[in-house]
C-alpha cells in the first residue's frame, strides 16, 4: 500500500485556501452588517449576570457526554451496520478518527473561529489554543455553565457534524483522504457557519432559528454529503452487485443511541436545565416517534413490508428535522414536524436519490439533508412565543419568519456546496480521492486498515 | 457401500439426526451452503433498494452407508425433512467405492 504522507504542496494549498476564505469572509461581512440589524444570537444568555450555576453545569457535563456517544459508537454503530461486511471496520473507524481529530482541532482552532468575537462571518482568535480559558472562564453564550463544559459541548456537535457525511462516500474513499477532507472541511465549513448561527454571526443576527442544529449540523453535512457522492463517483457495482447491508442490528443499536444521544443534542442546546431544557426534550421524543411510524406506515404501504432499517431511518428523520425547532415548537408542532420528516425523507432516500442518479450510499443527504431543510422550514412554521418568545412562526402569524429561514437554509447550502467542492478537487489533485477498483472490490478494512472481521 | 447427500432446510437438521441416528446410523457430515432450486429466492428491499437474492441458505449432509441401508436412510430423511412446501430439498446417492477409518486404519464396511 502507498499513501502519499501528507505533502508540503498539501499544507501550502490549504493554507492558502484558509486565507482566501478568511479574506471572503471580512469582505461579506461587511455588506452583511450593513442589511443585518444589530440583534445579537447571544443576546437572551448575555442580559444575565454570568452566575455558575451547578445544576446547569451538571446538565451540560451529561449532555455533552450523551452528544459524544452518538458520534461514537452510536454514528459508528448505525453507518457500520448498514455497509457491507469488507468495509464494517473501515466505517466505524471513520467515526472514531474523526472524533479524534477534531477534537485536536476544535481545540487549536475551530473553537476560537466558531465561538470567539471577530466578524458578521467568522470568530476571532482570542480563544486558538485555547489560551485564556481557566477553570473560572465564562462563555458569552452561555452564562451560568463554565466555557470549558460549553466549549466540549460544542466540541461533540463538531465531532458528529463530519462524522455524518461519511454516510455519503462509504466503501469507496480513501481514509488518508477522509482524514484531509474532514479537517479542512471543519475548519473551513463548519466553524465559520457555526459563528454566523450561533457565534454572534449574520444568520442569528438575521433572527434564523436553529435551536440545536438544523442548519449548522444536519444541512450542511448532508450537503457537504451530496457534494461528495457527486465529486467521488459511484461505487463500483452500484445499480447492479447487492450492497445489502450486512448486519442491521448494529444498525438497530446505532439509531437507538443515537435516539437517547439526541437528548443531551437537543435538550442539552438550552445550555441550561430547566423548562426549556424539558419541553426540547419532550419534542424530540415526539418528533422521532412520529417520523419513525410515518416512514413505516409509508413503506409498509408502497413495498408491503414495514423494514427495520425503514423504522430506524425513520426515526433519525424525526430527530434531524426536530433538532432546529426543539426549543421554539410546542408538542402539536413537534408531531407535525416529525410526521412530514418521516415522509419526507423516506422520498429523499428512495425516490430522489434514485430519481437524480447519485450513489449517496448511507443516505446522508436524504436523510440529514432533507430532515434537515424540513426541520429548518417548519421551525419557520411552528415557532411558538408561548414555547420561546425568541421566536415567532407562522403559526402565530409571523410570515416573515419562513423567509428568514429560507434565507438562512440558502446560505449554509451555497458556502456550504462551494468549499465544500473546492475542497474535495483540491485533495483529488493532490492525493486522489477513491481508493483503486481493486482495493474498492477487495474491500477497506483489508487495503485501507490491514484488518478484517470473520 | 454409497453416500447418501442431502439437502435439507436448515431447520430440519436435528430432526435429520435423529433419525438417522434412530436407524443406528452413527457419523454425518454437514456443510451450511447456499443454492437454488424450485424455490428459486426472495427479494430484499433497503430503503428502496431491491435485491434479488437467488441463493438460499440451505444445509448439505453427507453420510456413507451401506449398500443395503441406503433406502433406509433415504426413508429417514425424507421422513424427517418433508414440510411439503416448497424448497423441502433433495438426496442424491453416490456410489462408494472405499473408506478408512484413520484411528485404527479398518476398512471399508468397518470404518463405516
Amino acid at each position: 500500500m502507498k499513501f502519499p504522507r501528507p505533502s508540503r504542496t498539501g499544507l501550502a494549498i490549504a493554507a492558502v485556501l484558509g486565507l482566501a476564505c478568511a479574506a471572503g469572509f471580512a469582505d461579506m461581512a461587511l455588506a452583511q452588517n450593513a442589511a443585518a440589524p444589530a440583534a445579537d444570537a447571544a443576546a437572551p444568555a448575555a442580559a444575565a449576570a454570568p452566575k455558575l450555576d451547578s445544576g446547569d453545569t451538571a446538565w451540560m457535563l451529561t449532555s455533552t457526554a450523551l452528544v459524544l456517544m452518538m458520534t461514537i459508537p452510536g454514528l459508528a454503530l448505525f453507518y457500520g451496520g448498514m455497509v457491507r461486511k469488507k468495509n464494517v471496520l473501515a466505517t466505524v473507524m471513520q467515526s472514531f478518527a474523526i472524533t479524534c481529530l477534531i477534537t485536536i482541532l476544535w481545540m487549536v482552532i475551530g473553537y476560537s473561529w466558531a465561538f470567539t468575537e471577530g466578524s458578521s462571518f467568522l470568530g476571532g482568535a482570542s480563544r486558538l489554543l485555547l489560551m485564556g480559558m481557566g477553570t473560572d472562564s465564562i462563555a458569552s453564550a452561555a452564562s451560568t455553565i463554565p466555557e470549558s463544559v460549553f466549549m466540549c459541548f460544542q466540541m461533540t456537535f463538531a465531532i458528529i457534524t463530519p462524522a455524518l457525511i461519511c454516510g455519503a462516500f462509504a466503501d469507496r474513499m480513501k481514509f488518508s483522504a477522509m482524514m484531509w477532507f474532514m479537517g479542512l472541511w471543519s475548519l473551513l465549513v463548519y466553524s465559520p457557519i457555526a459563528h454566523w448561527v450561533w457565534g454572534g454571526g449574520f444568520l442569528g443576527g438575521l433572527g434564523v432559528l436553529d435551536f440545536a442544529g438544523g442548519t449548522v449540523v444536519h444541512i450542511n453535512a448532508g450537503v457537504a454529503g451530496l457534494v461528495c457522492a457527486l465529486v467521488l463517483g459511484k461505487r463500483k457495482g452500484y445499480g447492479t452487485e447487492n450492497m445489502a447491508p450486512h448486519n442491521l442490528v448494529l444498525t438497530v443499536i446505532g439509531a437507538s443511541l443515537l435516539w437517547v444521544g439526541w437528548f443531551g443534542f437537543n435538550a442539552g442546546s438550552a445550555v441550561t436545565a430547566g423548562g426549556q431544557a424539558g419541553m426540547a426534550m419532550a419534542v424530540t421524543q415526539i418528533a422521532t416517534a412520529a417520523a419513525a411510524l410515518a416512514w413505516m406506515f409509508v413503506e409498509w404501504g408502497l413495498r408491503g413490508k414495514p423494514s427495520v432499517l425503514g423504522i430506524c431511518s425513520g426515526a433519525v428523520a424525526g430527530l434531524v428535522a426536530i433538532t432546529p425547532a426543539s426549543g421554539f415548537v410546542d408538542p402539536t408542532g413537534a408531531l407535525v414536524i416529525g410526521a412530514v420528516a418521516g415522509v419526507g425523507c423516506y422520498w429523499g432516500a428512495t425516490g430522489l436519490k434514485h430519481m437524480m442518479g447519485y450513489d449517496d450510499s448511507l443516505d446522508a443527504f436524504g436523510v440529514h439533508g432533507v430532515g434537515g431543510i424540513i426541520g429548518a422550514l417548519l421551525t419557520g412554521v411552528f415557532a411558538r412565543t408561548a414555547i420561546n418568545k425568541a421566536g415567532t412562526g407562522l403559526i402565530d402569524g409571523n410570515a416573515n419568519q419562513v423567509l428568514v429561514q429560507v434565507y438562512g437554509i440558502l446560505a449554509t447550502v451555497v458556502y456550504d456546496a462551494i468549499v465544500t467542492l473546492i475542497i474535495l478537487l483540491v485533495i483529488k489533485a493532490v492525493i486522489g480521492l477513491r481508493v483503486s477498483d481493486e482495493n474498492e472490490r477487495e474491500g477497506l478494512d483489508i487495503t485501507q486498515h490491514g484488518e478484517v472481521i470473520q | 457401500m454409497k453416500i447418501v447427500m442431502a439437502i435439507i432446510k436448515p431447520f430440519k437438521l436435528e430432526e435429520v439426526r435423529d433419525a438417522l441416528t434412530g436407524l443406528g446410523i452413527h457419523g454425518l457430515t454437514v456443510t451450511e451452503v447456499k443454492g437454488y432450486g424450485r424455490q428459486k429466492g426472495h427479494t430484499e428491499i433497503y430503503r428502496g433498494a431491491e435485491y434479488a437474492v437467488s441463493f438460499l441458505p440451505k444445509v448439505k449432509i453427507e453420510v456413507a452407508v451401506a449398500s443395503e441401508m441406503v433406502d433406509k436412510a433415504i426413508g429417514a430423511i425424507v421422513g424427517a425433512a418433508k414440510t411439503g412446501q416448497i424448497g423441502d430439498g433433495k438426496i442424491f446417492v453416490i456410489p462408494l467405492d472405499h473408506a478408512v477409518r484413520i484411528r485404527t486404519g479398518e476398512a471399508d464396511g468397518a470404518a463405516l
